[in-house]
């Protein structure tokens, strides 16, 4: 069976550690806020300025100066801090941020990642994924392996117009755990039930696969 | 005004000398932190042919999103927009120019612009189509993009508190790209909640000190929230 997308961000969630400063994306990253083990402190990033994010405020405490990247109203934890556009993405390409996490429509064997634009669509922009993308040293991709046509997301060279050139190593995928290295995707866990078969059929890239690829395990 | 008093008693006074063909830069992310009140003005003022420099262009009806109503952006320099109808079909209809510019180079290039750095190398956007056209140079390995700094004639802010020198501290997360905005106009006009006298506020907590800034005006803001989440009952 495939990943659900709280699997999925539950698998993303055991990448965390202790004391680490996360920047979450839109879409299944950000689920994975829900999924932080109960012994663990992280301190969330919401890149229009704000390091501690909460959760949702109650309709008491909604406050209209206070929202995250999504444009939703937040709250903060103790312990936040409130800065600046320009010291927000200081962070962020200044390599501060831990880990980054975030969605995209294509990731290829030499870690170029699309999520922004599709041609001859309405483009809407970039936002800060670039500067994530080419600031984090740690940075997971989660997306479904393929289309709903079928098609693979994972590529021997992005078909569409790049957020990044070479700056992904990790890739989680609705099938697989996949880390890339040396001009190809290496299989390192697969999703309970789907078979090494259905993972290599559903990769166009370059895929090393192990002797041996245990399934993901969840708690 | 006298010295350092940068008070003025209205909106009109407040963006007095805007001009056609003028480059604007506001602050705000989405509809949080905007300068509302002074957009209104400009809608009012009826200015045309306007370039500006904001992180995204408001919505149908409200923040930068009014200014379209009667064409009077010219250009849009953000890294986020189309949460609008009537901009979506300006832009297919080439009534609108855009910019596209990730948000840290965006952010960066107005800070640069405010502290007299004209251009800066940055990876973010490196073999993507924001390089297009751009200078790159290698550091220690790495490929970099040289990024121009932007100043404009006007920048628009939204402050929480101001005194009467225009030293002005933001309220959470309103802050945003507004004190790097205030750095980067040739005149720059701040609207606040609460004008309070000289000495009022801590020097410690001053985000944006007043020598930045040329005029400060008392606004009412309606701060309407974009998308509206709250927790459900447990």
């Amino acid at each position: 069976m495939s990943l659900t997308r709280e699997q999925m961000a539950q698998r993303v969630a055991q990448e965390l550690q202790d004391g680490f400063y996360v920047n979450l994306g839109i879409g299944i990253p950000t689920l994975v806020a829900n999924f932080v083990p109960n012994n663990m402190s992280v301190m969330l990033q919401s890149e229009n300025g704000l390091l501690g994010m909460g959760e949702f405020p109650t309709e008491d405490t909604i406050d209209a100066d206070m929202i995250n990247a999504g444009k939703q109203t937040v709250t903060t934890v103790k312990g936040a801090s409130i800065f600046s556009s320009a010291e927000s993405f200081a962070m962020i390409r200044g390599g501060h941020v831990d880990l980054t996490v975030l969605g995209a429509f294509e990731v290829d064997v030499n870690g170029n990642i699309a999520s922004w634009m599709i041609p001859n669509k309405l483009i809407k922009g970039m936002g800060g994924a670039m500067d994530l993308v080419a600031g984090a040293e740690n940075i997971i991709v989660t997306m479904t392996h393929a289309s709903k046509n079928g098609d693979s997301k994972l590529l021997s060279d992005c078909s569409l117009p790049l957020t990044g050139k070479g700056c992904i190593k990790k890739v989680l995928t609705d099938l697989a755990w996949l880390e890339i290295e040396e001009g190809a995707f290496i299989l390192k866990e697969r999703a309970p039930g789907v078979s090494v078969e259905e993972i290599i059929e559903k990769t166009q890239g370059k895929l090393i696969v192990p002797d041996d690829v245990p399934e993901m395990i969840f708690s | 005004m006298a010295g350092f008093d940068k008070v003025v008693a209205s909106y009109e006074e407040a963006m007095a000398g805007l001009q056609d063909d003028m480059t604007v830069l506001a602050g705000g992310f989405g509809l949080c932190g905007i300068p509302e009140n002074l957009i209104a003005e400009i809608k009012r003022k009826g200015s045309k042919g306007l370039t500006v420099v904001s992180n995204n262009c408001g919505v149908d009806g409200f923040g930068l999103g009014v200014l379209l109503e009667d064409k009077q952006i010219r250009k849009m320099v953000s890294s986020y927009v189309g949460e609008n109808a009537l901009f979506e079909k300006q832009l297919l209809d080439g009534e609108l120019e855009v910019e596209l510019t990730p948000q840290g180079t965006l952010a960066e290039k107005m800070r640069a612009g405010g502290a007299g750095i004209p251009a800066f190398y940055t990876a973010t956007g490196v073999g993507t189509p924001v390089a297009e056209g751009k200078e790159t140079k290698q550091f220690n390995g790495r490929e970099y993009l040289l990024e121009e700094a932007i100043v404009g004639d006007f920048a628009i802010v939204k402050g929480w508190k101001a005194d009467r020198y225009g030293n002005v501290i933001y309220r959470h997360t309103a802050q945003n790209f507004n004190p790097l905005a205030a750095t980067a106009g040739k005149i720059t006009v701040v609207e606040v909640e609460e004008i309070v006298d000289v000495g009022e506020l801590d020097p410690t907590h001053i985000h944006t000190p007043g020598i930045y800034v040329d005029r400060v005006v008392l606004g009412s803001f309606e701060k309407r929230i974009e998308k509206r989440t709250v927790k459900t009952a447990e």
